[in-house]
């Protein structure tokens, strides 16, 4: 569905069911260069599933209006007034890789607002590396096949994409490619190098928090996300074998049902 | 992984290894290093929760083998990676494919711009059999570039053509096809069966969708049909408002958006979901496993190939029986300069060629070569001949023969992996025959 948020359209999917504001709201939150598209085999389960659900596209991505923002901390605040513009006065929110920066920001900003928190694939900081990053800020799109490169375990990189018939590293290439890379992944790899208070964020956050991580993450990898996970309290983890970043699609089956389990329990759906 | 001196390089698995092993992970199925046939209509559920979530796409996995099949998956998966494309669906047969294509784009009333130069059955799908379901079809030559341009009506909802035309080799100026098409706001679908991934990767030149008989150089073996469709995933449908059956809420998914909700993989998901559940033209898991044991040899085969074809053309070029040869290798050939551009790794193994004699002689230089085999196919391992106009092209008229580019001395060659030397010496037996038909129709 498309509305507006900061004056600028929005573009977010609702997992293929109408948008029905007297359910619960589970908001997704994509990472650096990529859109709502990469949460299809999550976020379809809970919208038939008793809750409304938002997988967006930010600012300057995918089908959203605007210009991309330049630090976590704008798209924080950029989260918090999707959830006014919709209506709500809560939400639950879901982020992976850059999108849990964002969601750890606007959780400890908006701690009235935010319900749960689940980070998957995520870190208290990513700084990026330099070359990629430059690759990047020149629209070279070799920064993309280094992204899919890194994003994917051994296994991933042979395939075995849960639906039938795609194939992931092409498809997440294709997702960072839909736009003109300087302008998505660019100022997103910035804001993610820029960024230095997710540790300080996290020691702020009170509420029911999973993090996802996978033991073939390159990008996050395990003991950056159990770091953070320290430091917020009650924070439960779950850790995927032979699994790289992008676990969403490389284990989605797991990490869905790992969600389920958790947002059922903390965020309870309207039946 | 960084290496300051010579930058960061992506390490992504490459053709040759993709050949062998993408799409598979030995350590889901039980660590078997060879995929295993999946020889079965249906799948388990684990409760009711599971079966509802699996009708209603959100999750992956299988329900029953006419949409899906593990075995088959792996082999969507594969021929995806080699093309390049973000998703593949797999079908009984090329032809399969190319019907679920048009009928995933295409509604009643709707037109189509297609290059004249195609295998004959498609020819025939797309002149006698679409017009039944209210598709109608302009044909352009393969060269007339911007004839492509002319044809394209309000009602167009693609340009569909084969790169190098069969039998005549002319061809089609991708590229420039491509642009012509998105300048439109249409999809470009190539058939890229006489090529495969080893020789053009069509989605790189353009093309928004390819399709190909695997069945041919891509198995190889020539034991078994199959199709498939690979989606290049850079189409935007939402574009325009010409692809209503990918961009509104379709009934049978609950009001789904294809295009919002698959995006680069909408097509292929539109077609699974839609096509092989009302259509059902599935590929059998077995010939499936057929198929990816003729892709894990692929460009050793495609090597071999194109080098014995290349062989033959120097042979057929200097040959006394022979009135013409068309290859994109031949340097006169009218394409030989795209041919270079668009199939830098060999300009692929089907030649056509005249025989002095005519149709006489073309009848007497099939009936008596005994090394290649005379039958409707190609990419076979083994070399192959046929006489189009009376064979694969037989049911068209003569009018059409000739806006396809086919003449009555044509002989069609698909060049065989066998010892060259051994090629030739067949063949001599053949343009010996030619010469004197009667006497040798009578030994």
């Amino acid at each position: 569905m498309k509305f507006k948020v900061n004056n600028e359209e929005v573009y977010a999917s609702t997992g293929g069911r109408p948008f029905d504001k007297n359910k619960p709201l589970i908001i997704f939150v994509h990472g650096s260069g990529l859109t709502h598209m990469t949460w299809v085999l999550q976020t379809r389960y809970f919208a038939f599933h008793g809750y409304s659900v938002l997988a967006l596209d930010l600012p300057g991505h995918g089908l959203s209006g605007g210009k991309s923002l330049k630090s976590i901390e704008e798209m924080a605040d950029w989260i918090s007034n999707v959830i006014d513009a919709v209506g709500y006065k809560e939400a639950s929110l879901v982020g992976h890789s850059q999108g849990c920066l964002v969601t750890v920001e606007c959780a400890s900003r908006y701690q009235d607002k935010i319900k749960t928190l689940s980070l998957i694939g995520g870190a208290g900081a990513i700084p990026m590396n330099p070359e990629l990053l430059s690759l990047a800020e020149n629209s070279d799109p070799k920064a993309v096949d280094l992204m899919m490169d890194w994003a994917h375990g051994p296994a991933g990189h042979f395939g075995g994409h849960p639906v039938p018939g795609l194939y992931h590293i092409n498809t997440g290439g294709m997702l960072a490619k839909s736009r003109t890379i300087k302008d998505t992944l660019g100022v997103d790899f910035r804001a993610c190098d820029n960024y230095k208070n997710g540790f300080e964020a996290a020691k702020k956050i009170k509420i029911p928090t999973l993090s996802i991580l996978a033991t073939d993450d390159k990008m996050c990898p395990v003991k950056e996300g159990k770091k953070l996970a320290d430091l917020i309290d009650g924070s439960k983890v779950d850790i995927i074998d032979n699994c790289g970043h992008m676990m969403l699609l490389e284990e989605a089956d797991r990490v869905l049902a790992v969600l389920k389990k958790f947002i059922t329990t903390n965020y309870p759906p309207k039946t | 992984m960084s290496d300051k001196k010579k930058g960061l390089h992506p390490h992504t698995y490459k053709f040759d290894t993709l050949s062998l092993h993408a799409g598979y992970q030995p350590h889901k199925n039980a660590g078997s290093r060879q995929v295993p046939i999946y020889q079965t209509t249906s799948y388990l559920f684990d409760d009711v929760d599971h079966a509802a979530a699996l009708f209603n796409l959100e999750r992956g996995g299988h329900i029953y083998s006419r949409i899906s099949n593990p075995t088959v998956g792996v082999l969507e998966e594969r021929v995806a990676s080699l093309e390049g494309g973000t998703a593949a669906l797999a079908t009984s047969s090329g032809m399969a494919a190319i019907f679920l294509t048009v009928m995933t784009l295409c509604e009643s009333g709707d037109h189509l711009v297609v290059s004249s130069q195609l295998y004959g059955g498609t020819v025939n799908l797309f002149r006698l059999t679409l017009p039944k379901f209210g598709i109608k079809t302009t044909f352009v030559k393969p060269r007339d570039t911007e004839g492509f341009k002319k044809a394209i009506q309000k009602n167009t909802k693609c340009i569909f053509g084969e790169l190098v035309g069969n039998p005549g080799n002319e061809l089609m100026n991708m590229p420039e096809v491509a642009k012509i098409a998105h300048d439109a706001g249409i999809p470009l679908i190539i058939d890229a069966t006489y090529q495969t991934p080893y020789l053009c990767k069509p989605i790189e030149h353009g093309a928004d969708i390819v399709v190909h008989s695997l069945t041919k150089w891509m198995a190889g073996h020539g034991s078994s049909m199959a199709g498939i469709l690979v989606e290049g995933g850079k189409f935007d449908w939402m574009q325009n408002d010409k692809f209503p059956t990918m961009t509104k809420p379709y009934e049978g998914y609950h009001g789904l958006s294809f295009a919002e909700e698959f995006g680069p993989t909408a097509f292929t998901m539109k077609a699974r979901a839609e096509g092989m559940r009302d259509f059902g033209p599935c590929l059998s898991p077995q010939n499936a496993w057929n198929v990816l044991q003729g892709i894990e040899t692929l460009s050793v085969r495609m090597k071999k190939h194109c080098s014995n074809a290349e062989e033959m053309v120097k042979y057929l070029l200097g040959h006394e029986s022979v009135a013409w040869v068309s290859h994109p290798s031949v340097p006169d050939h009218p394409d030989h300069e795209l041919a270079k551009k668009l199939l830098p790794n060999g300009r692929g193994s089907m030649i056509a060629f005249g025989i002095k004699g005519g149709k006489d002689a073309g009848v007497a230089f099939i009936n008596n070569v005994k090394l290649a085999s005379h039958l409707a196919n190609v990419g076979d391992t083994r070399t192959l001949v046929i006489h189009p106009a009376s064979g694969t092209h037989s049911q068209m008229d003569e009018a059409t023969l000739k806006f396809a580019g086919l003449s009555h001395d044509m002989i069609r060659l698909s060049v065989g992996i066998e010892d060259i030397d051994d090629i030739k010496n067949d063949f001599e037996i053949g343009f010996r025959a030619a010469r004197k038909p009667r006497l040798v129709s009578n030994q």
